[in-house]
């Protein structure tokens, strides 16, 4: 009996449209990718059917914790370096260079003024160890108000977000809104996370 | 390893002397398995989702008093937000000027304070609010444009008798509450309304509110 002969194929696959592919999903994801600052505390902002996106420039960040400390963020390289030396200038503290560049890559910080000379010195491990105090914003030492009055002298179109944890009582985000006020920020935008709108009324 | 090598390379056949015949295939392999593994990475890093935001206008603060706009009695509900998810709201009599009885509701969707704001609001503009839907509806059809339908709704919102909110917050409240009662305002269609501090009177309400809560909720 004759042997059938199966004949013998190639096993290559072409694999350039996989490829092709591949790469075309790669360079979307680099592109649309953006990598989110590491914050100096965990915060989950409460959900509303609100679909105004957040704006990418002109804003400033107040996050308010869970238990009321209050950091502070202002979109923008070039600002933070004129934010902080306006700051410096009022409470007559001067930064070194290096400490001015160190800040204009911070991201939210939580420091009462006189001792963010000494927090910027460090190490970033360090830095992410300590634990921050928050801004003080209450009414006798008032360091957020001054944050948002210079930071609007030092950008005219800068808004103001703030981004707070769900479970922060009301008292302390009446006192960052009372503060917003006295600064005649009278606008502000309230961060909060996607919810589905119920059926229309 | 994606490629077999089945025939090709050098014959040694033939008796002439030629240069040896290389493969042009190059083995793409491990460039794709890199790609795939850049691709993983920068999928499970990206968040997709920008954060969405709400906007507040407070009212400008006015020094003196006598600039300050009143509210008209009939038409404003207060809702005092305070601790364990609860509402206490209250209307004001429009011939004395005084509170009335302080109820007790909360953040349900469907027998909360939703329901009341609907009806409060409906009662004072019926003819307003009913339209919002069709509007919504007319632009989902593409019969008007979005600004068109904006500026209707917004036109309805500012109805000068329609309902005003007045949201005050004790310190047992949440930011989170704060959040969703301004939701409330969005979905319920309530234009006017303000946030406002709490008084110590107000503070005596909610406390009466509790102690005369009804055992069914």
């Amino acid at each position: 009996m004759a042997k059938v002969k199966v004949p013998r194929k190639s096993t290559s696959v072409d694999m350039t449209a996989m490829t092709d592919v591949a790469f075309l999903l790669l360079t979307f994801f680099m592109l649309a990718t953006q990598f989110k600052p590491d914050e100096p505390v965990q915060v989950v902002t409460p959900s509303s059917i609100s679909q105004i996106p957040l704006p990418d420039v002109d804003i400033m960040n107040i996050t308010i914790a869970q238990d009321g400390r209050v950091f502070f963020d202002m979109e923008g390289k070039q600002y933070k370096e004129k934010l902080i030396q306006k700051m410096g200038e009022k409470y007559t503290i001067t930064f070194t260079p290096q400490q001015i560049e160190t800040f204009s890559r911070l991201s939210s910080f939580g420091m009462p003024f006189k001792e963010l000379q000494g927090f910027l010195s460090l190490k970033p491990d360090e830095r992410t160890q300590i634990k921050q105090a928050g801004i003080p914003s209450d009414s006798l030492n008032n360091e957020l108000a001054d944050w948002v009055w210079q930071a609007r002298l030092t950008n005219n179109n800068v808004r103001v977000a703030i981004k707070g944890d769900g479970n922060s009582t009301y008292p302390t985000v009446a006192q960052v809104i009372k503060t917003l006020q006295d600064k005649k920020v009278n606008r502000f935008n309230f961060i909060t996370s996607a919810e589905s709108a119920p059926p229309m009324q | 390893m994606a490629e077999m090598e089945t025939g090709g390379g050098g014959h040694k056949k033939g008796g002439k002397k030629r240069g040896k015949k290389m493969s042009t295939r190059v083995d793409f392999t491990p460039m794709v398995d890199l790609g795939f593994l850049l691709i993983t990475f920068f999928m499970l890093t990206t968040s997709m989702n920008k954060p969405k935001t709400m906007e507040i206008n407070m009212p400008v603060k006015e020094p003196n008093e006598i600039d300050q706009t009143k509210v008209k009695a009939s038409q404003a509900v207060t809702l005092l937000l305070t601790g364990n998810n609860k509402i206490v709201y209250y209307f004001v009599n429009a011939v004395t000027g005084d509170p009335e009885t302080p109820l007790i509701t909360d953040y349900d969707n469907t027998n909360g304070v939703r329901p009341m704001l609907l009806q409060e609001n409906r009662k004072r503009n019926p003819v307003g609010v009913d339209s919002i839907p069709i509007y919504k509806d007319m632009f989902q059809k593409n019969k008007i444009k979005e600004d068109e339908m904006k500026q209707h709704i917004a036109a309805i919102k500012a109805y000068k008798d329609g309902l005003i909110v007045v949201i005050k917050a004790d310190k047992n409240a949440t930011y989170k509450n704060l959040v969703d009662i301004l939701d409330e305002m969005l979905i319920c269609n309530i234009g006017r309304y303000a946030i406002v501090d709490i008084t110590d009177k107000e503070n005596e309400l909610i406390t009466m509110a509790n102690a005369t809560k009804p055992a069914s909720k």
